[in-house]
């Protein structure tokens, strides 16, 4: 008998032509992510002067830059929370309602605005003359303007206003991934819808929302354009990226540059591994009723 | 098939038997009426399946009954007191689903116990109840896994009891045996009978499979187009069908039209290219008026005599016992018979229904 071909051997473990279509992929991977990367944590290891460290210890031995990020993070962490918590309670009324498509849309808009436009429109809504402040004051809850842009909330505003449709796009299709039938068992069961939701839909949903945090967080914590525009660049919104921004085009050391930018990427990895590590205390099989 | 010991099965009797009313029902989807004034009743400790088409309402009907659809008209009784304004969770009835439903991340322990938590039943008495409901369905000893780790019998055996060890006055079953494969369905079956008989509560089971219906139920409902076609015990329905449409439902697969031309007593008899085909009338019929003859496939038997319908063979295939076929007459409509042996495709063949077991209904629309 003969040995079964080269051809054969290769498409018992998986390798055929359609492999090949994986290379264009690889190509931008490598090209677009891999070489940028190790490029950059390359330079940010030669800086201008010093020895190879001298990028970081600069860093975190000056307050003005390694306070940017706490000051991210406080943008960051909120904000997705924020978006979290409205993307739920939304999804799960979306689920139920025969014209998906249509309040889908319109909650999806925003992600097709840029920053700079919905940055632009804010300044005017929340500016001390603008709608949001006027009618404030006519109903009589505020007495005079309030300050909400060129500050943190300006920020966090565009923030929300960008990062939400993302958020409850991915909450909305984990919501709708769990089958009807699971919470109607629960309801007959005696479940009130308070207890159908934290007993059956949260644990249940735990594992997709932690994966939608890290999108969202990740999203939310590389903000610039709406941290410049609307925040005040120099103060309560110097995010980590107006450093980088600042020492690699204000200062023209590209080198504290790159160091920054492994920074700001080491920070997000932590966050991101805390938060899905944190999700093996929970279930994590499929949220369907029957046999996958 | 054995069932678990007895002994514990006392326990199980619900806490309240009562009869159930279903008065004039009605629920409309937009302007489509999925409900369209069903009036039941049903006595304490009763089997009914509710049986129909796809689409047929017997879902929705289910459904309203459990709470998890409101009614657009009609009122729904237990024992006298209108439940229809309750949520499902206040009705305390249990309910079985086609996808099994059980909660994925809770081990079958917890599953089964899901509902004495909700009635605040803890500690021993709940692990007493729930092992003595997984006894009844055989699965003490998968009582620590993830319903993921059991197969798709299994899972609508924990579905079941997770519905049962509430004590429930109603169980409501919803096509439970669909996604199983045909052998597992018919053991099921038997099961699930028998577990009925046990606790005593009064089950609704809601199948399109006339089988299930007929074997498991002490009433069965057929339903079409969101109205009762005809409520009886399976005997009547398979033997004694009121309507058309039923009696398609119950397995008379041929319908042969043609005017009466004799009548005597119960029986009458049309004329069909020539032949005389007799059946029972089971609506007044009169000499003259257009008629159709409905028959099983068992029941129209191919003969040698020459008297008969005369038909095209079509196709036949061996089923153990007899041969079946399929032929086509004149007219071009299509027959479904019996025959004893082999027949060549293209061969003519005479059919003549078996005495007295064909029936005769007017014709739609005439």
């Amino acid at each position: 008998m003969r040995a079964p071909s080269l051809r054969t051997r290769l498409a018992s473990r998986g390798f055929d032509g359609t492999t090949l279509l994986v290379l264009p992929g690889l190509a931008v991977m490598l090209g677009l992510f891999i070489y940028p990367f190790f490029y950059g944590l390359a330079d940010s290891l030669m800086p201008k002067e010093g020895v190879w460290y001298a990028n970081y210890a600069n860093f975190f031995s000056d307050p003005f830059q390694y306070r940017t990020i706490a000051a991210t993070l406080w943008l960051a962490i909120p904000v997705t929370i924020v978006n979290l918590a409205f993307a739920v309670p939304i999804a799960f009324r979306v689920r139920l309602m025969t014209r998906q498509r249509l309040l889908t849309t319109i909650l999806v808009l925003p992600i097709t605005l840029g920053t700079v436009f919905v940055a632009d429109g804010l300044l005017t809504f929340l500016g001390p003359q603008g709608w949001f402040n006027r009618v404030m004051i006519l109903v009589g809850l505020f007495d005079g303007p309030v300050k909400l842009t060129n500050n943190y909330w300006g920020v966090f505003a565009s923030l929300v206003i960008t990062g939400f449709p993302f958020a409850f796009l991915l909450t909305l299709s984990y919501v709708t991934g769990i089958d009807p039938a699971i919470e109607q068992a629960a309801a007959t069961l005696g479940a009130s819808p308070r207890q159908r939701f934290m007993r059956v839909f949260l644990p249940l949903l735990v594992p997709g929302l932690a994966v939608t945090f890290c999108l969202a967080f990740v999203q939310a914590f590389a903000v610039f354009p709406s941290a410049v525009l609307l925040g005040s660049p120099a103060g309560s919104t110097r995010v980590i990226s107006i450093a980088a921004y600042q020492a690699a085009f204000e200062q023209y050391d590209h080198s504290l540059g790159s160091a920054i930018a492994m920074i700001m990427g080491a920070v997000e990895l932590v966050i991101v591994l805390l938060v899905l590590g944190s999700r093996s205390l929970f279930y994590r099989g499929p949220t369907g009723g029957t046999k996958g | 098939m054995t069932l678990p010991a007895q002994d514990g099965a006392k326990t199980q009797v619900p806490k309240q038997t009562a009869r159930l009313e279903l008065d004039g029902l009605r629920r409309s989807f937009g302007s489509y009426n999925a409900l369209d004034g069903i009036d039941l009743t049903i006595e304490p400790g009763e089997f009914i399946a509710l049986l129909g088409p796809s689409g047929c309402g017997k879902s929705t009907a289910l459904n309203c009954v459990a709470g998890l659809l409101g009614l657009s008209g009609g009122e729904i009784r237990l024992g006298g007191n209108r439940i229809d304004e309750l949520e499902p969770e206040k009705r305390g009835f249990g309910m079985v689903f086609q996808s099994y439903a059980l909660f994925p991340h809770m081990s079958v322990r917890r599953n089964v116990g899901f509902g004495l938590t909700m009635q605040g039943i803890r500690g021993a008495e709940a692990d007493r109840r729930i092992e003595e409901a997984l006894a009844l369905v055989r699965l003490e000893s998968q009582i620590d896994k993830l319903p993921g780790q059991l197969s798709g019998g299994q899972q609508q055996r924990v579905a079941i009891a997770r519905a049962i060890v509430i004590r429930p006055p109603i169980v409501l079953m919803d096509e439970p045996l669909s996604n199983l494969d045909a052998k597992l369905r018919l053991e099921m079956r038997a099961e699930i009978r028998g577990i009925h008989d046990q606790i005593g509560s009064t089950t609704i089971y809601v199948t399109h499979d006339q089988d299930e219906a007929l074997s498991l139920a002490d009433r069965i409902v057929v339903m079409s187009q969101g109205r009762i076609m005809q409520i009886g015990s399976p005997q009547d329905l398979y033997q004694r069908p009121v309507h058309i449409e039923v009696a398609d439902f119950m397995g008379f697969r041929t319908r042969i039209a043609g005017p009466i031309v004799g009548v005597s007593g119960e029986e009458a008899a049309i004329d069909v290219a020539g032949a005389r085909l007799t059946g029972t009338m089971r609506e007044p019929l009169r000499i003259g008026d257009a008629a159709v003859l409905s028959v099983r496939p068992e029941d129209l038997v191919a003969v040698d005599d020459g008297n008969g319908m005369p038909a095209t063979v079509v196709s036949m295939e061996y089923r153990g016992r007899a041969f079946f076929g399929m032929a086509r007459a004149g007219d071009d409509s299509v027959l479904y018979f019996r025959a004893d042996r082999a027949l060549p495709r293209g061969a003519s063949v005479t059919l003549q229904p078996a005495s007295g077991q064909a029936l005769l209904f007017k014709e739609a629309g005439a």
